[in-house]
């Protein structure tokens, strides 16, 4: 019945095309949940990894659903903007890693942390942010996350603390927040997320070092998706078995492309951190489509072929809508249907991301301290001053 | 608890509230502390003020310094508030930098500065950036503190004066004190600000006993972070210093006075936001100004306050041009002879100043 009246509503928004088919759709009976095997994970230091079976809601699934073609499609609008010269300067796109961010955020709580690379937009988007702020951003707006200030790499939540433009710099940065939740006492953990290029960093030994010998409640997650910028992984490390590269922390490789491997192997990850025993690390292996970033077409250290056979085996959102459709979890024409409703956000966003201001030129020397009475900033020559204010 | 903690608390604050006391009258009571023991006093009324703060680094728990400025906060704290760290400078200011996103407020100690030379990135693009990169949603109240330039005979990568370096970035504020009140008042302003500050500490200084005014013997005296100053006045020529030369300055400027020369002399105390109004007011009344720093001269701190005098209404009070003393334009030598002249002495603070009046 109340299926019914949801599809009824529906129609009435004038949001449809279809209002006999809706009517059918919402009549049918769907599935509560269903149960999925799940790849195995191979193991490091673990006598037993994360369940290989689990169970998917359709809510659930509905919801990862829109999330991953919320992601999807934000990006290939960035794409769209940036070759219009809308947005400018960097832009690493996360398209075909969609399972990642999703699969995490569905492992975690609100109330934990996240700290990423520069490869951000599906991240912020996980942690909360809507797709008008962070395409606003992108695009050097007001009303951007960051009023315009950081851009592609600079974006920042609650609980997630950017885009970071260092490679590597933010492994550190992880284990401390780590270290604040263990320092804190409520049972919070830290994702601090890298990618293979990143993993021969120095810094994120250190960081393992550190994490291990003090139990920081840390996830180290490695997003391995082949590619550091031109290098391979074969051409880049020593060792590619990036879940042992930890050495004495635990690891897992997980099925980056699978958003239910992802989330339990994340469930898994978490309980480990959250019982106190110190670190864990997990190598998501995944790909991206596009190239590292907007300035690299992405062909000429992969084929074209890899890429296509990629997309049609193992595109994270086919994998679940797949699964949905014949676990009857979902039907093709609802999914069609959430498809319509997220390019319809996507559009408002960039709309807004074009139509809206750049921040004002009296804001340049905004928020440069923090708690602090305003003062003034040196502009290009000493008679050019920007009043900073906190 | 707090019975117990009265117990143990410093002989020093329970001497000097006898004296308070007993002769309230009378001048303040005069206490001498040494600047180890200031910044030890600053760190600890803060540890003790607020859960959140911590100090973490290489020695500075169990060891108790390796300048021992740390003596004692580990056995009053504990290991969830003093860290002893690895070997690890460019991930354990990382961090620290993170636990200060994350809300905690971290002290982290660099041995000295040169090897946070190691760790600068994360100084730099991860703390001091941050809070302009994201508008203003993420502060990262973190103070940086350790040894910086020139000790005795250390030799060339361990006498780096690092003011300048982070002297140019904006989003950090750059302190370094010259004796015990500025140790101890700058440390505690630094830990209750909300923005990353770099506090630069001075080796040779740690174990000089200054006397301490009683206004510094309080839980709650601050020096505010962006103030210079004015340790003597005077009327012929402005001399302007940070950290050590502080003392070289007021050296000299006993000496010129008795040949009838009064020299102002600048304490500095903060290198980022600079207190360049002061400088001005001075020079302005002196019309000669000094500069004297142990860092190198190319691109330092006296570079940039002539650059900024010259811009500013003191420059048409100038009777000559603005000069600058500083450390020699060489790594530092190892050889006594070789690096005493390295730095400033004295002598050359009188030279400078003296060329500068024309005499």
């Amino acid at each position: 019945m109340r299926k019914m009246l949801a599809a009824v509503s529906r129609v009435l928004s004038g949001a449809a095309q279809k209002p006999a088919s809706r009517v059918l759709v919402a009549s049918r009976n769907f599935a509560n949940d269903a149960t999925f095997e799940i790849k195995k994970c191979d193991l490091h230091r673990l006598e037993e990894g994360p369940p290989v079976t689990t169970v998917l809601t359709r809510e659930d699934g509905l919801k990862y659903y829109r999330m991953m073609q919320t992601v999807r499609r934000m990006e290939l609008k960035a794409d769209q903007l940036y070759k219009q010269k809308i947005i400018r300067g960097f832009c690493h796109l996360c398209d075909g890693q969609e399972a990642c961010c999703v699969g995490l955020e569905a492992g975690i709580n609100p109330t934990d942390h996240l700290i990423t690379a520069y490869r951000a937009h599906g991240f912020t988007f996980t942690r909360g942010l809507t797709v008008r702020e962070i395409l606003a951003e992108l695009t050097g707006r007001r009303g951007g996350c960051a009023k315009g200030k950081g851009g592609s790499m600079h974006m920042y939540a609650k609980n997630f603390y950017g885009g970071n433009g260092i490679v590597g710099a933010q492994v550190p940065l992880g284990a401390g927040i780590a270290l604040a939740c263990k320092y804190n006492g409520k049972d919070e953990i830290c994702l601090t997320l890298y990618g293979d290029g990143a993993a021969n960093q120095g810094q994120i030994f250190e960081a393992y070092n550190m994490a291990a010998l003090w139990k920081l409640p840390c996830i180290f997650i490695c997003e391995n998706n082949r590619y550091g910028m031109g290098t391979s992984v074969e051409r880049a490390a020593a060792s590619t078995d990036y879940y042992k590269r930890g050495d004495f922390i635990p690891g897992l490789r997980v099925d980056g492309m699978d958003v239910l491997c992802v989330r339990e192997a994340t469930k898994f990850a978490a309980s480990h951190c959250r019982s106190g025993k110190g670190p864990i690390l997990m190598e998501l292996q995944t790909y991206r489509y596009h190239g590292h970033s907007m300035s690299d077409p992405g062909v000429s250290y992969r084929t074209r072929e890899e890429i296509q056979e990629v997309r049609s085996k193992s595109d994270p959102i086919m994998l679940l809508k797949d699964r949905m459709v014949n676990s009857n979890l979902a039907s093709v024409e609802e999914l069609k249907e959430i498809d319509v409703e997220v390019r319809k956000e996507i559009e408002d966003a960039a709309q807004f991301a074009t139509a809206d201001p750049e921040p004002p030129l009296e804001e340049l020397g905004y928020h440069i301290y923090s708690n602090e009475p305003p003062f003034e900033v040196r502009g290009a020559n000493q008679w050019i001053k920007f009043k900073s204010v906190s | 608890m707090a019975a117990v903690s009265g117990l143990v608390r410093r002989p020093l604050e329970q001497v000097s509230g006898l004296l308070r006391r007993r002769f309230h009258r009378t001048a303040s009571a005069a206490l001498q502390v040494t600047v180890r023991d200031a910044i030890n006093q600053g760190m600890d009324e803060e540890l003790e003020r607020d859960e959140k703060v911590f100090l973490l680094g290489e020695e500075v728990a169990q060891y108790d310094g390796a300048y021992k400025v740390s003596r004692g906060l580990w056995k009053k704290y504990g290991d969830k508030r003093i860290i002893d760290t690895p070997i690890s400078e460019m991930g354990f200011a990382g961090i620290a930098v993170g636990a200060a996103m994350a809300g905690l407020r971290p002290i982290c100690e660099f041995m000295t500065f040169n090897f946070s030379m190691q760790a600068i990135d994360q100084v730099i693009n991860s703390a001091a950036k941050t809070y302009y990169m994201s508008a203003g949603l993420q502060p990262v109240p973190i103070v940086f503190r350790g040894p910086n330039g020139a000790s005795a005979g250390v030799a060339a990568q361990h006498s780096q004066c690092f003011a300048a370096w982070y002297g140019h970035c904006p989003g950090l504020k750059v302190v370094s004190p010259w004796n015990a009140e500025d140790a101890k008042g700058l440390i505690k302003s630094a830990i209750r600000d909300n923005n990353p500050v770099v506090m630069l500490e001075n080796e040779l200084m740690y174990g000089v006993s200054f006397e301490f005014p009683l206004e510094a013997q309080s839980k709650d005296f601050l020096i505010p972070i962006g103030k210079a100053k004015i340790e003597r006045q005077g009327t012929h020529v402005t001399v302007v210093a940070h950290s050590r030369p502080v003392g070289h300055c007021l050296e000299a400027a006993t000496v010129l006075s008795k040949e009838g020369i009064e020299c102002e002399v600048i304490n500095l105390r903060t290198i980022r936001p600079m207190d360049i109004d002061t400088i001005e007011a001075s020079v302005m009344k002196t019309n000669h100004l000094v500069t004297v720093e142990g860092g190198w001269p190319q691109f330092g701190v006296g570079a940039e306050i002539c650059a900024r005098v010259m811009e500013g209404p003191a420059f048409n009070f100038l009777d000559a041009p603005a000069v600058r003393v500083t450390g020699a334009d060489v790594p530092m030598p190892y050889a006594k002879v070789l690096e005493d002249n390295s730095v400033p002495q004295v002598k050359d603070i009188i030279f400078a100043i003296k060329k500068t009046l024309n005499i």
